[in-house]
């Protein structure tokens, strides 16, 4: 226990001890986080109005961005399943970084979800025992159950692994080995229950359809190892931390395929809207062409199939096999599936509404700042996670200083 | 090439990890922290302009509709009607209408007659106190008017913001559309805190004190019948109707859901909704469906009846009829 307040102790004291381009890095992610909290706390005072959403578009990019950033939290099992699974030495190096990510990115998605509320105040009535919760009827329900349930699962295992670390002690395999596999299969359920969340709106027909589910995992394969593979190259350079080529690569091979299928649903999607087009076709026309002289988000959706496109072309090419053109695939893929599941996904469910009227949605100012500070936030977050995390990874962070870091 | 791999972090920082707190580092800790606080403080500074009262102890305390007590829940509508008087200057009269027994609501509607006149758009607002900027703004009304082109029910090409000089245009019909109280309600099934739910008689309500403004029913109502407050509600004193009750037509607070409940502060005391009483050419009918002789049961027996959507298996209690 002591032991323990001295770790806390330590870590504290490192937080703050750093180079003055990790001071800069860390200064300018809080001011960024204060301008996203201050412009919702305008929110909070002044209501919902202060956004672009409408009673006929009820939900906007908060929600879009914590659809997207679900995903990119599941993608930790890209590392884990090589990892653990079959047993991939080079995937064991980084494993630990992408549950980190992971928890910093379910936070982020959990903000998203806070500020996206009406009333926030009332947040406890969604927490049993406090409130009334509606499981199993409402998939909402689930999916705070699976979040959090996530946000538990990585939080134990990556403290549960630098702790040991710390020690210099070999883990305990009974401790943490049973929730890696659980962890596996909760980061599916994580991303379905939240396709799960529109899916199972039989009003909305853009929704409705069976597809989105497996379009979200495929998309969420290639949009959080493409997060992944730039932060593994930031760390190999910003700190004394060797991360090689190997599971860069590794993670090419996994978003390749991932990206093929992504691609290869959004085409069987694309034939079944347009080959015949019903009633039911008319968000998808919204979104790709204009409906009844209503185009706003043409511009969008054609920017994240253009990127989509070059992504895949990089990632199925030799050009990805050089660290430069694997970056660029990264950046295009990672920008195109964030539009394509934000204004692409959720804006579209609500245009036209369900009595055919077309109100568009644009995010305002105040409502790009929140989201702005979150993704500081998430940011600020796995910095501070990271810079504490790698001390104790390479040894030199560690329980009794006095007895050389490869006695593990 | 990238260089070898130095698993080493700067020695200094570590070092300095192992030694005491000096004086010099407490106090550059001081210092940011103090920076830090401004800066969190200067964020914060929109809170100080949150009117006092809009979130009490009470508020945040208060349990669930159907948990409260009848001493609780008098005390609760005292304090809304405090709290309207405050704000608006009028005091209402804020009731809790039960359910009545054997009693089933439904309601049908002529499209043979309807005139697309607004009427009823406008009466509902007069009667339920929604917010709104002036009389013409009709956004908050539960009942949204679609014009249609003759030869179809089709919803994709509706307009709900016609503005002739005239109704009806000759080549146009008009189809009022809200809350269809439905037997299969999207909406109570997906919110997550039971803040909407199905009376005993039928009526979808929602609990504005317990709803957190989700909107999860908005995006699964299959009939846009859901309005959310975005802001605190305007609404003029003389505007006010003071005649209300908890799950209907009392003020709303800011950030919450409300629907059309049939008026059930009237309907519940023995009077027809709002928007029936004033339909200038009587397309509505309402009444009590377990009722065997009551004139809704007679149009459903005896009128050719279309349900709005019935593909999505919702099971409206809102019917559609036809003259001829």
């Amino acid at each position: 226990m002591r032991d323990y307040v001295t770790f806390l102790w330590r870590v504290w004291r490192l937080s703050w001890q750093g180079s003055v381009k990790y001071y800069a890095w860390m200064s300018v992610l809080t001011v960024l986080v204060l301008i996203g909290l201050h412009a919702w706390a305008r929110q909070f005072v002044d209501g919902l109005q202060v956004t672009g959403m409408t009673n006929q578009v009820s939900w906007g990019a908060y929600i879009a961005n914590f659809t997207f950033l679900v995903g990119v939290a599941a993608a930790a099992v890209m590392l884990v399943i090589p990892a653990y699974i079959y047993k991939k030495e080079h995937m064991h190096e980084v494993v630990l970084f992408g549950e980190l990510m992971a928890i910093a990115v379910i936070v982020m998605c959990l903000l998203f979800v806070t500020v996206d509320l009406g009333r926030p105040d009332r947040f406890l009535h969604m927490i049993p025992p406090f409130g009334v919760f509606n499981f199993p009827g409402s998939i909402l329900s689930w999916d705070v159950i699976v979040l959090n349930g996530y946000l538990l699962i990585n939080l134990h295992i990556a403290s549960y692994l630098l702790y040991s670390r710390y020690r210099q002690q070999q883990p305990t395999k009974k401790f943490y080995i049973p929730f890696v596999f659980l962890s596996i299969v909760w980061a599916v359920s994580i991303h379905t229950v939240t396709a799960f969340l529109y899916v199972g709106l039989a009003g909305r027909s853009y929704w409705h359809h069976p597809l989105v589910p497996s379009r979200f995992l495929a998309s969420a394969f290639v949009a959080g190892p493409a997060l992944m593979v730039l932060a593994f190259q930031i760390i190999r350079r910003t700190t004394r931390y060797w991360i090689g080529d190997q599971p860069i690569f590794t993670l090419r091979m996994l978003m390749t395929v991932a990206m093929i299928i992504n691609m290869f649903l959004l085409g069987c999607e694309l034939f079944t809207e347009f080959y015949y087009p019903t009633q039911h076709a008319a968000a998808a026309h919204y979104l790709y062409f204009g409906l009844h002289g209503h185009s706003g988000l043409v511009p969008w959706i054609w920017t994240a199939i253009t990127l989509d496109v070059i992504g895949l072309v990089l990632l199925a090419s030799p050009a990805s096999r050089q660290i430069a053109g694997l970056n660029l695939a990264c950046v295009a893929c990672f920008v195109g599936i964030w539009i394509e599941k934000g204004m692409g996904l959720i804006i579209p469910g609500f245009v036209p509404t369900p009595l055919g009227q077309v109100v568009e949605y644009l995010p305002t100012l105040n409502e790009t700042l929140v989201c702005l500070g979150i993704w500081a936030f998430g940011a600020l977050m796995y910095s501070w996670m990271l810079h504490v995390a790698v001390p104790i990874m390479n040894g030199s962070l560690r329980a009794r200083p006095e007895l050389s870091p490869s006695t593990l | 090439m990238h260089p070898e791999p130095q698993n080493e972090v700067s020695p200094k920082t570590i070092e300095q990890v192992y030694q005491p707190l000096t004086r010099r580092t407490f106090l550059k800790g001081a210092a940011a922290s103090m920076v830090g606080l401004a800066g969190l403080t200067a964020a914060l500074k929109p809170l100080l302009e949150l009117e006092s009262g809009a979130i009490t102890l009470d508020d945040l305390l208060q349990k669930h509709y159907r948990e409260l007590s009848a001493d609780d829940l008098k005390r609760i509508m005292a304090g809304i009607a405090d709290k309207t008087e405050k704000e608006h200057g009028v005091r209402p009269a804020v009731r809790d209408l039960k359910p009545l027994d054997g009693v089933e609501f439904g309601y049908a509607l002529n499209l043979t007659r309807c005139i697309g006149c607004r009427k009823c758009a406008h009466a509902c607002l007069k009667e339920n106190n929604q917010s709104r900027d002036d009389a013409n703004d009709i956004e908050m009304s539960y009942i949204r008017v679609l014009e249609l082109d003759k030869g179809a029910i089709n919803l994709e090409t509706s307009n709900v913001y016609y503005d002739p000089a005239k109704v009806p245009q000759k080549d146009k019909f008009y189809m009022p559309v809200q809350c269809q109280q439905c037997r299969q309600s999207p909406c109570t099934k997906v919110c997550p805190v039971q803040a909407t739910w199905q009376e005993k008689d039928g009526l979808v309500v929602v609990d504005y004190n317990w709803c957190i403004g989700c909107r999860y029913c908005m995006a699964a109502c299959p009939y846009d019948a859901r309005r959310f407050n975005y802001q605190k509600p305007t609404i003029t004193k003389e505007a006010i109707n003071p005649n209300q009750s908890y799950l209907s037509n009392r003020i709303r607070p800011k950030g919450v859901v409300e629907k059309c409940t049939f008026c059930l502060h009237r309907t519940r005391d023995g009077k027809y909704p709002a928007c029936l009483e004033v339909c200038p050419t009587g397309a509505r009918v309402f009444g009590n469906l377990r009722d065997p002789n009551s004139e809704i049961n007679y149009i459903l027996n005896n009128k050719r009846v279309y349900v709005l959507k019935e593909e999505v298996g919702t099971l409206p209690r809102f019917y559609y009829f036809f003259d001829k």
